[in-house]
């Protein structure tokens, strides 16, 4: 192979073949995620509907395992209802932009070794600049409903992602001192061998006890991204006993579906997150339980951590405004400021960064 | 309790932990919900339901058009009309109930002499547009017919009460 040039990115020469696996892959990649995003959905319902003692849909298909087709459906034939003061453009590229960033995340993220779209070296600067992308939809379609409601929720959704990103950006960085590495796959790779391994233990470092300060920082990242994907106790942005619906008061039908498929993308993409950067992505708890695939693994973890999204939803009461604030910018940040300092002194002096 | 004592609490999630355990315990515990349109729920002998207008055993309409239940009705949805018959009882010519204006509130059972417009079990009436809920005489005799069993159990049920 020719030597190149590594920055003329536009001289690539450009293969036919290579530009129509890339798409094979992105299209089978989308397709699984949106169907098993569906499935996700009506398990979000039925657990929540099953710890208030209802049964949740169970009409549509055997155990309502269809009812989320059904309502994909009945939200793609109703009316795109567009408010007369709106502003046409914006109010129908909102939701556009929410989806679309709800996927892109997902184009780093390591499902098995190897089975990633874009196995970028940043891949995790890449995952937070996508993250912190996202407000931009509500913002957007807060803005041009051009209604009372949905700009107030836009405003505080806009207040509230900004605090949290903050703090997730530092907990990120505890664990990138630990992989030494901001590539995604590598950050796995780093945690093979056993749960103690795990970025939440880190039972490697001992005898310095760093779990003391991983695992809390694993709870603050849930805790974050529950804030960052608007999911109650802190979907403050669309409060239905205070602001109706917020930002997606004005929506119908299919932008309204897409609202709701990004966010959902986005928190099935937060969980996936704590499961690579916290629990050991595709790796098995222990050895001899690798004979399962590793899909298999990141799945059930990623089901996991859903699981604990839908109970956090069904349990816990909304949080206040100032609540959310303090709690943001008073306890996580400072814990998670004091984290950073903590392991980048474990790494510095027990000679791991070398 | 004390600050400290709060704070520690707090930060290791304690409460989000007692409701996680409350609610997995809830999970399996035997769900409150029935599947509505092929299981129901127990309905009171005085549920108010759909109104039917009840003959006797022999036919014969008990209405005597008294226009009680008109006088009493509180939203005024019923209308009556009466004239002597050929063998000379009084009966209703008219008997409407404007089921839109209706807001069950029994009144017209309670004070019926004969117990002929009564307000049955039947709470699955819904239509489509206004019209069909304006029901006519036929229509409340017909209802009378179709649900005389349950009624009848009904206000036997509830007359030791009365």
């Amino acid at each position: 192979m020719e030597t190149m040039d590594p920055i003329s990115f536009w001289n690539l020469p450009v293969s036919v073949e290579w530009t129509l696996v890339a798409l094979a892959q992105i299209l089978a990649f989308m397709i699984v995620l949106l169907i098993s995003l569906a499935f996700l959905l009506l398990m979000d319902r039925k657990v929540w509907a099953s710890v208030q003692m209802r049964k949740g849909p169970n009409v549509v298909g055997a155990f309502g395992l269809l009812q989320s087709f059904a309502d994909f459906l009945k939200f793609v034939f109703k009316e795109i209802v567009v408010p007369a003061g709106a502003d046409r453009t914006l109010f129908l590229i909102a939701p556009l932009i929410t989806f679309v960033l709800a996927f892109i995340g997902w184009a780093v993220v390591p499902v098995a070794p190897g089975w990633v779209i874009a196995d970028l070296n940043v891949g995790i600067l890449y995952l937070f600049a996508i993250s912190s992308l996202g407000v931009y939809g509500i913002i957007i379609g807060g803005w041009a409903s051009n209604s009372k409601y949905p700009f107030l929720g836009a405003l505080r959704s806009a207040a509230q992602m900004v605090s949290y990103e903050v703090s997730i950006g530092f907990i990120i960085v505890t664990v990138l001192l630990f992989a030494g590495s901001m590539n995604l796959s590598v950050i796995v790779e780093q945690q093979a061998g056993g749960f103690w391994n795990w970025n939440m233990l880190a039972l490697h470092t001992l005898p310095v006890p760093m779990f003391l300060v991983m695992i809390p920082m694993t709870a603050i990242f849930f805790i974050s991204a529950l804030a960052e994907t608007n999911r109650p106790p802190f979907d403050l942005p669309e409060a239905e006993s205070e602001l109706v619906a917020g930002y997606q008061v004005e929506y119908s039908s299919t932008p309204y579906l897409l609202f709701m498929i990004g966010e959902y993308l986005n928190i099935v993409l937060m969980c996936a997150m704590t499961t690579i950067l916290f629990f050991g992505g595709w790796h098995a708890p222990f050895e001899f339980l690798s004979f399962l695939p590793p899909f298999f693994w990141f799945a059930a973890k990623v089901i996991f951590f859903f699981f604990m999204f839908a109970m956090v939803k069904a349990l816990v009461p909304r949080y206040r405004y100032d609540q959310l604030m303090r709690l943001g910018w008073k306890i996580f940040l400072p814990t998670s400021l004091g984290a950073v300092v903590l392991v980048g002194a474990y790494v510095a002096y027990s000679g791991a960064a070398s | 309790m004390s600050r400290i004592a709060q704070t520690i609490r707090g930060a290791l999630l304690m409460d989000f932990w007692g409701a996680f355990v409350m609610g997995l315990r809830y999970m399996a515990q035997p769900k409150a919900t029935i599947n509505y349109p092929f299981e129901k729920g127990p309905l009171s002998p005085r549920f108010r339901g759909q109104h039917a207008l009840r003959r006797y055993a022999n036919g014969e309409e008990r209405c005597i058009a008294c226009k009680l239940c008109e006088a009493v009705c509180p939203a005024q949805a019923i209308t009556i009309e009466a004239e002597p018959r050929e063998d000379g009882s009084r009966r209703t010519t008219r008997y409407d109930i404007d089921m839109v204006k209706c807001i069950y509130c029994g009144f017209c059972e309670e004070a019926c002499p004969v117990d002929a417009i009564v307000e049955g079990p039947n709470f699955e009436f819904a239509a489509e547009t206004r019209e069909e809920l304006y029901y006519d005489k036929e229509k409340l005799l017909a209802n009378g017919d179709r649900w005389e069993r349950e009624i009848a159990r009904n206000l036997e049920l509830d007359a030791p009460y009365r």
